[in-house]
């Protein structure tokens, strides 16, 4: 049975329709409200691909059932920065030319914008291991290191 | 933001018009009268398309920016300004003022896609060549309007001028604005690969080069960091459907019969099923997931009896050979090893890789009446087009292949089959469907890179002397289906629907610089386990036939060396003759502070908890020459292996882009660490079961060599080569005998698994 439910995202409300209270939050933002940025990887959250922030934590939206949302505030990668106005990691993502093919990269921003939050200065480990369960076929491994440490600096 | 920036927002605009919130399709309408035609065929009325006119390869506009039709693809390694920058140097424009329309078959013409790291080496030489042939007619028709001779006329930025008189002058946007050059180019004939068109106008000479070996930054880059950059999963047609692919519990089953009522609670979801193709649909995406995981089908029996992954390569030494070809032989090999004092043998064996794309593949397709439109991300989008063609029954002309920039493919993945699945069901249902394949269908069911099994003898002299040399790779063929998506029967959906497979035997095996008086090097290949639809069928993974035969190659290298008690880098250099080849091992071997020794070290402590090493290896492929350096760490307890530091000399010719250059290859060894430490396919009797990313283990940061030093080796007069693929085959067997130096241990099978690494050390 369709049920009206209401999200939270970027700041926004969004009133959407729903068959399956069960369906993954990464259908309703991609399929109903039209936000691509976070992507389908495997559905199994073990890549990362389709995180987003849940009231600032980095959460994986194919494994989080939108029923489940609530009234929590949900931030996209659009809601981290723009063009106009980029976040500081997105900035230094340019500078540093991380990505290639740029399909696992909501994942490692929204997961290194989150780390820079909660850690302003962090050190080449910490960066590492902020990234540490997140998949990237091109190899920008590193690249994405070097990025979050200069956005560190420039912080 | 700087001007670069802002352009790739005002080029990305004009190619993708979106409203706000909804994303609709809207494929720019046709700027230009040569590029109005829908037709992907070349006719004489589209001067566009016609491959000996020089309109077919560039425009320039009344705005004064410059289209360059780019038949291929830039599968997100920078590419796409790498050859902008090439014909912003021959056609003397600003770099801001290119722009890339790549891909599309009814803009550009076939010029094979991405396909053995040749986008520079070919493409881009030949569209320099264009771009030069085009400065040309643009000064000669400055020199009729300026009334001057044409050798009086200098160009910058898109401006002609009177040399010594700036003020006589015409932009090439006055000059052609929007209009026919009018002129022919010598075209060579062929499409794809093969493709290539020469200008009557001399190019520059590399002394001359401004934009060339500069290093502006990535175009597609801050689209993709804003989240601007659409992907085929991205976008939504009008009335477009959701699919999703139903594939058979066991291999080689084919459905009989389904329940329709299994999925009648799920709003607006269908059923399609078409001969051995099964597939639900809705509107919704999450419904036509839930149709997939609810839809009850009774399938056919079928017993593929795969044989064990773990022996496979048992299997594959006990196969009957179905074709066996000697690439390259010189001297006597069988006299030379018979006379030989010593013989060293050795056997490596590399196992089945996926693609493992980030992304499943996804694809969409528009069918109608008069034609069909397909969105991909394939790296072949013309053959992909053909292949469309030939699975509907469709006229060429009357298919579009429209490519998008995607998931990063590496090889021929599964992005074409999705295509393919999608213009069936488009077909089908009427409406436009996209097909966004699962998890479990990219690494179950996308064509995979195949095992093999390396034999290597050599026989050396009383004098310590290499006389003998044979390799023969033996393993499955890796053209089970195509390498690019042109015909039906090359396609998933093309096998289901009863389009029979035409197999190649096809293997190659690396080109080797080493110079031994008697030499023979050959492959046999073996059946594949499984003729039609099969979840193993083999193609091309990036660098087809390098890591699975340099492994063994490189690593028996460092093996001969060993029984020779030589240093490992003396031992190469001298059997390489060609001074790219030399400079290239030794600068590797120089950057990294290498020390002369033989391998393994002296001072190994079988007590240590954590051995550590060097290898080296080296490879010619084309005219790009690298040597390798790989320093690793080996914990004794755990088995674990891992690249502390490596060292890559690298040597394309002209270099056209330093940084995009450094980082591809960055990048390459990164994934090339894990393909040799991780990446590794199992299946069981009647099916792949790596369908996660943790039945399907793939390099994440902890495997990621954390210090990789690159130095490049420019050589602007020579041409450039390629690099997007060239380095990653030297990781398993530079890694490999830096294990060998650590321990004295000899790694024979990739990946290098820690329980494997483990029992390889307990053993010695």
């Amino acid at each position: 049975m369709t049920q009206r439910l209401t999200l939270n995202v970027n700041g926004q409300p969004h009133d959407i329709a729903i068959d399956d209270p069960d369906m993954p939050l990464l259908y309703a933002l991609r399929d109903d409200l039209g936000l691509n940025n976070p992507r389908f990887g495997c559905g199994l959250g073990q890549c990362g691909a389709c995180t987003v922030h849940i009231d600032g934590e980095p959460t994986r939206s194919c494994a989080m059932p939108v029923s489940a949302v609530g009234d929590r505030a949900v931030t996209t990668l659009h809601g981290v920065g723009s063009r106009e106005k980029p976040h500081p990691l997105q900035a230094a993502w340019i500078e540093e030319q991380v990505n290639q093919c740029g399909y696992c990269i909501n994942g490692w921003l929204m997961e290194g914008v989150a780390l820079l939050k909660r850690n302003p200065r962090p050190s080449e480990a910490e960066a590492r291991e902020a990234f540490s369960e997140l998949i990237c076929r091109c190899g920008t491994h590193n690249a994405a290191v070097r990025a979050v440490l200069r956005a560190a600096q420039q912080a | 933001m700087d001007d670069f920036r802002d352009l790739d927002r005002r080029l990305h605009r004009r190619a993708f018009l979106s409203t706000a919130g909804a994303l609709v399709v809207g494929l720019a309408a046709p700027e230009v009268w040569a590029r109005a035609a829908p037709s992907s065929a070349a006719s004489p009325n589209n001067p566009a398309m016609l491959a000996d006119k020089l309109d077919a390869y560039l425009a320039v506009h009344v705005d004064g920016t410059v289209d360059v039709f780019y038949g291929a693809i830039d599968g997100g390694q920078g590419l796409a300004t790498s050859i902008a920058q090439m014909v912003a140097e021959e056609l003397d424009v600003s770099l801001t003022s290119v722009n890339m329309v790549m891909g599309d078959s009814a803009r550009t013409l076939n010029m094979g896609g991405a396909s053995g790291a040749t986008g520079v080496s070919r493409r881009g030489i030949t569209l320099m060549s264009m771009a030069a042939e085009a400065r040309r007619a643009l000064v000669e028709r400055a020199a009729a309007k300026l009334g001057v001779s044409a050798d009086r006329l200098r160009v910058a930025d898109g401006v002609v001028f009177v040399d010594g008189d700036a003020e006589k002058r015409a932009t090439y946007a006055e000059l052609i604005g929007d209009k026919s050059f009018g002129s022919d180019v010598k075209w060579n004939g062929q499409w794809g690969n093969g493709h290539d068109a020469k200008g009557a106008a001399p190019v520059k000479k590399p002394a001359d080069y401004k934009v060339v070996g500069t290093s502006p930054r990535r175009a597609d880059l801050s689209r993709k960091v804003f989240g601007e950059q659409d992907f085929p999963g991205d976008l939504k047609l009008p009335g477009m459907l959701h699919a999703r692919m139903v594939r058979p519990p066991v291999a080689g089953a084919v459905p009989v019969s389904v329940e329709e009522a299994s999925i009648a609670h799920i709003p607006d979801a269908r059923v399609v099923h078409i001969k051995d193709l099964l597939a639900v649909v809705a509107p919704k995406e999450w419904n036509a997931v839930r149709a997939l995981r609810a839809l009850k089908a009774t399938w056919s029996e079928s017993a593929p009896n795969f044989p064990d992954h773990d022996h496979v390569h048992d299997y594959i030494r006990a196969a009957a050979v179905t074709q066996r070809t000697i690439e390259r032989e010189n001297g006597d090999v069988d006299a030379g090893l018979k006379s030989a004092a010593k013989i060293v043998a050795g056997e490596y064996e590399y196992p089945t890789h996926s693609h493992a794309s980030m992304g499943p593949a996804c694809g969409l397709a528009d069918v109608r009446e008069d034609g069909a439109t397909i969105y991909t991300s394939t790296q072949k989008p013309h053959y992909a087009a053909d292949g469309i063609a030939n699975l509907l029954g469709l006229p060429r002309e009357k298919v579009r292949a429209v490519w998008m920039y995607g998931t990063g493919s590496y090889g021929r993945n599964d992005q074409g089959d999705a295509t393919a699945d999608a213009a069936v069901l488009s077909k089908t249902l009427g409406a436009p469907v996209r097909v966004q394949w699962m998890r479990e269908e990219a690494l179950g069911w996308d064509p995979k890179g195949t095992a093999a099994v390396n034999r290597l003898r050599a026989g050396i002299d009383a004098n310590g002397d290499v006389v003998a040399y044979e390799l023969i790779s033996k393993g499955f063929s890796r053209e089970n289906v195509a390498t690019n998506e042109g015909r039906a029967a090359a396609t998933l959906a093309g096998q289901l629907l009863g389009f029979p497979p035409e197999p190649k035997n096809t293997f190659n095996i690396p080109f080797a610089s080493y110079t031994f008086p008697d030499n023979r090097v050959g492959w046999e290949t073996v059946a594949p386990l499984m003729e039609r639809a099969s979840p193993l069928r083999s193609t091309h993974l990036r660098d087809p036939y390098g890591p699975p035969i340099l492994f063994g190659s490189e690593s028996f290298m460092d093996e001969i060396a060993a029984e020779l008690k030589m240093d490992p880098v003396a031992f190469r250099l001298k059997y390489l003759k060609h001074p790219r080849d030399i400079e290239a091992t030794r600068l590797a071997a120089e950057k990294a502070g290498w020390v002369a020794r033989a391998s393994p070290r002296a001072d190994i402590d079988r007590s240590a908890d954590v051995f550590e090493g060097r290898g080296i290896a080296f490879r010619r492929h084309f005219d790009t020459f690298i040597g390798v350096v790989a320093e690793v760490r080996v914990h004794r307890a755990s088995g674990v292996v891992r690249p502390t530091r490596i060292v890559c000399a690298h040597d394309c010719g002209l270099i056209v882009n330093p940084e995009t250059l450094t980082h591809v290859i960055e990048r390459q060894l990164v994934y090339g660490t894990g393909r040799t430490t991780v990446e590794e396919l199992h299946w069981d009797k009647d099916k792949v079961t790596s369908v996660d990313w943790i039945k399907y283990p793939v390099l994440h940061m902890e495997h990621a060599p954390p210090k990789i030093e690159i130095h490049l080796i420019s050589r602007p007069d020579a041409a450039p080569s390629g690099a997007a693929e060239m380095a990653l085959g030297l990781v398993p067997a530079a890694m490999g005998n830096a294990v060998f130096d650590a321990t004295g241990v000899r790694l024979r099978r990739v990946p290098f698994t820690p329980a494997r690494v483990k029992e390889a050390l307990e053993r010695a």
